[in-house]
């Protein structure tokens, strides 16, 4: 999943309230609009969660997104940003398939990228990397010589940059 | 000093609480505690024959009485046999209440009796929906669901409650303040003062303004600054099928119907003007035509309550989000100032005379015409006659060729005299939303222009309304055929006409409608149409129905070819206009001509540049 320019994130403050989370995924299905990456959790209130849709600007009206999404009645708001102007981050989890005697090289690789070692084994080893989409995209193209059994990502989160500029914290 | 009261009794006070006269309903097993202290309140029940039934009678009652209409069911099968009303009120933005019944919680989502999974069915068909967790939240949600249905953009919003909770006490209460609870929901009603300048000073450059005027002015009670606006500016006025009557078809500045079987000079007016001012319309397809060729020169004004409308299907050039009649209130006044001050600086206005007689011409060189016969009985000539029977009545149309018969050639005189299924186009609407109707107005004469297809899906209901005492009129324009589909297969499919044939004489309606407690006519010959028309007016006791035997062969025209630009209009052979002719203009349309109806290329709607509007929704932002 090669990042590109024409990504846009959308984070959507919504009304902790039951049925929410089917409303947005069934606007999305029903309008057919094409998403990149959904997730979910809490805010700093109890009441609100936050989503952080990524699309593809290329394949959807973003501004049509927006609009449908802002008549759902438990939509509060939506902050839409470019790559640049947020804080992005995703958390992966790697299981790369590794003898013993080879599995070094693996670690030092996770090593160098900041990944915590969440499990190992006989035959491989798993490894737990936060940070931008392109970091875990990088780490996972070097691991795959070795054989990656499986992945799984949760999909973009990010806040707005406090101060808009092209910083990189 | 509370009352403890179970939730079923407090649904009901809240219903009162919210101004609720009357409900259409069918009871069933999960709502059955509803059913039993509404025995002791003052709210009207209906007791309908189909579910379906229930929920066009609320759209029907919404159109004459201006209030939401409220719907009772039960859960599963009452529930899914709602669900084609409900999608129509949203496709026409129509405010309803839907309540339903429920299995009890501990039963949801188990596949238990008559559980249909109806919080995710309803959920992409309403502008909201509920299920109902514990009693005490019942007047909170009852009341959202009104506050949710009649502002902002209406539409439909519908309650799930189980049955344990209806049987659950709590004690009484009734919320402050509807909004509340409602963080996320703030819908623009004020249009932004630059916006409503910046329109007027383009409509003050125009040279072809026309003002497109759809349902939301009607929802927005706009008809009467609509009028005011038209005149003070000498603008003309195309009404949408969903507004017909908004502005008399008398006015002078009334252009009537566009669309794919709109008039010459409406259809001709958007396509060739410089700019169109856009009030509570959607540029549905069956508006535009093509969409990459509609009205090519026009800038737009487009206002709706609705920011997700502005720049969806065109790109608007000037785009308010407001409530329609503010927004005009609006032009008007800032129209004023702007011609004051263009007096001041002693300026011409801007000459639209060649525009006008432009428009003048197209009205006289093709009004609304049809081949007219002695012999056969023409739909259009029955619409005619009822019309000068009925001028006054409320029309309730089916869907299909009746029902653009109906829109062409009625002349409305007055708003919410016109009731039909727009969006959605619900065969089987009309028989049902004129009873509702009825029951909004009982003063007014109700008239019913149904097709004999139509009326098959619904006619039940007739039952409902002998029972229930509430009489309506039914004009059946019975060609024998699923007509609109058959013209289609005439025109695209080489007449190849399959599965459209009704039987014409299969029922026999006289008997029907007499078996249902109405009395029956059938008429076969123009000379008998004044007759049985003045009968039917003159009876009051009894719904009345009438078998109106039309010419199977009759098209609807003007017509747009599907996909063809509006100018690619075909006026029919009563301008003596040949098949030749006609062939010629229906293979510009994505179906082609028959017989090589392969389907052509599809029109493909690239969405428009990015309007800029989204800034203006900020729910945060007041
Ligand atoms: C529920 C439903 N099913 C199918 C259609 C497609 N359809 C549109 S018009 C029409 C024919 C309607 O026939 P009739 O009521 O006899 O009216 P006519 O066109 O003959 O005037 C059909 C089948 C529809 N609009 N609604
Ligand atoms: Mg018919």
């Amino acid at each position: 999943m090669a990042q590109s320019s024409s990504l846009k994130t959308l984070s959507v403050l919504v009304e902790n309230q039951p049925g929410v989370l089917a409303r947005i995924a069934g606007l999305i299905a029903r309008r057919n609009y094409n998403i990149e990456s959904l997730a979910v959790g809490p805010t700093e209130e109890p009441h609100f969660s936050r989503m952080t849709l990524v699309v593809d600007q290329d394949q959807t009206h973003i501004e049509q997104i927006i609009k449908q999404l802002y008549k759902l009645v438990n939509v509060l708001k939506i902050t839409e940003f470019d790559p640049a102007e947020a804080v992005e981050r995703e958390l992966m989890l790697i299981k790369v398939s590794v003898l013993p005697e080879r599995r070094y090289e693996v670690l030092q690789l996770g090593e160098i990228y900041g990944a915590k070692i969440a499990d190992v084994g006989a035959c491989g080893v798993t490894l737990e990397i936060s940070g931008t989409p392109e970091k875990l995209d990088d780490l996972l193209a070097l691991c795959e010589p070795y054989g990656v059994l499986e992945v799984a990502r949760t999909g973009r989160v990010g806040l707005e940059r406090n101060e808009k500029r092209a910083s990189l914290i | 000093m509370s009352e403890r009261l179970t939730g079923a009794q407090i649904l009901i006070k809240s219903l009162e609480m919210v101004d609720v006269d009357v409900v259409f309903g069918l009871p069933g097993g999960a709502i059955l505690p509803v059913y039993d202290p509404l025995l002791e309140s003052p709210i009207r029940h209906v007791l309908v024959r189909h579910e379906q039934g229930a929920g066009h009678m609320a759209q029907g009652y919404y159109w004459t009485s201006g209030k939401p209409g409220v719907v009772v069911v039960t859960s599963g099968p009452g529930a899914t046999n709602v669900i084609t009303p409900v999608a129509d009120a949203y496709m026409d933005s129509v405010p309803m209440v839907v309540i339903c019944g429920q299995v009890a919680t501990a039963a949801m989502g188990t596949d238990a009796f008559q559980e249909a999974p109806t919080f995710n069915l309803a959920m992409s068909i309403t502008k909201h929906n509920y299920v109902i967790s514990d009693a005490c939240e019942i007047p909170q949600i009852v009341a959202e669901a009104f506050h949710l249905a009649t502002t902002g953009r209406p539409g439909p919003v519908w309650i799930d409650l189980p049955k344990d909770v209806s049987g659950m006490e709590a004690e009484w209460w009734w919320p402050s303040d509807p909004t509340a609870c409602l963080p996320g929901y703030k819908p623009r009603i004020k249009p932004h003062p630059r916006q409503v300048k910046r329109a007027v000073e383009l409509l003050n450059t125009s040279q072809r303004p026309i003002i497109y005027a759809g349902g939301g002015v009607l929802k927005a009670r706009g008809a009467q600054a609509l009028q005011e606006f038209a005149e003070l500016t000498g603008i003309h006025v195309v009404t949408t099928l969903m507004a017909r009557g908004v502005l008399s078809d008398d006015h002078e500045l009334c252009l009537g119907m566009p669309g794919m079987h709109g008039n010459y000079t409406a259809v001709t007016s958007m396509q060739k003007s410089d700019l169109l001012i856009t009030l509570g319309a959607r540029f549905d397809d069956r508006v535009t035509g093509k969409v990459s060729a509609f009205a090519p020169d026009a800038k737009i004004i487009h206002i709706d309550i609705d920011p997700a409308e502005l720049s969806k299907v065109r790109y608007a050039d000037v785009p308010i989000v407001a409530d329609a009649n503010r927004a005009i209130e609006a032009l008007i006044v800032e129209y004023q100032k702007q011609e004051r001050r263009r007096q001041e600086r002693g300026d011409a206005p801007v000459d639209r005379a060649a525009w006008v007689e432009q428009i003048n011409t197209w009205r006289s060189r093709y009004p609304m015409k049809y081949v007219e016969s002695d012999e056969v009985l023409k739909p259009q000539f029955v619409l005619e006659r009822l019309g000068q029977h009925a001028p006054d009545a409320v029309l309730v149309s089916g869907v299909g060729q009746h029902q653009m018969f109906a829109s062409q050639h009625w002349k409305f005189s007055a708003p919410y005299r016109w009731i039909n299924s727009g969006g959605m186009g619900t065969m089987g609407f009309a028989v049902p939303a004129a009873i509702g109707a009825k029951v909004g107005s009982p003063e007014q004469t109700v008239w019913v222009i149904d097709g004999d297809g139509c009326f098959q899906m619904t006619f039940q209901e007739l039952i409902t309304a002998a029972v229930e005492g509430i009489h309506v009129k039914v004009a059946i324009l019975n060609n024998g055929y699923l007509g609109l589909v058959r013209q289609w297969q005439d025109l695209f499919y080489d007449e190849r006409h399959s599965e459209v044939h009704l039987g014409g004489a299969i029922p026999d309606y006289v008997g029907l409608a007499e078996a249902m407690g109405c009395a029956g006519f059938r008429v076969d010959a123009p000379e008998e149409v004044d007759t049985v028309i003045a009968k039917a007016m003159s009876i009051h006791d009894r719904s009345v129905v009438i078998d109106f035997r039309v010419d199977p062969t009759e098209h609807v025209f003007p017509m747009v070819p599907a996909g063809a630009s509006n100018d690619d209009i075909i006026v029919g052979p009563a301008y003596g206009q040949t098949e030749e002719e006609e062939r010629v203009i229906l293979s510009k349309g994505k179906f082609g001509a028959a017989p090589m109806a392969q389907g052509g290329q599809e029109d493909t709607v690239l969405p428009p540049e990015r309007s800029g509007v989204h800034f203006e929704m900020d729910k945060k932002e007041d």
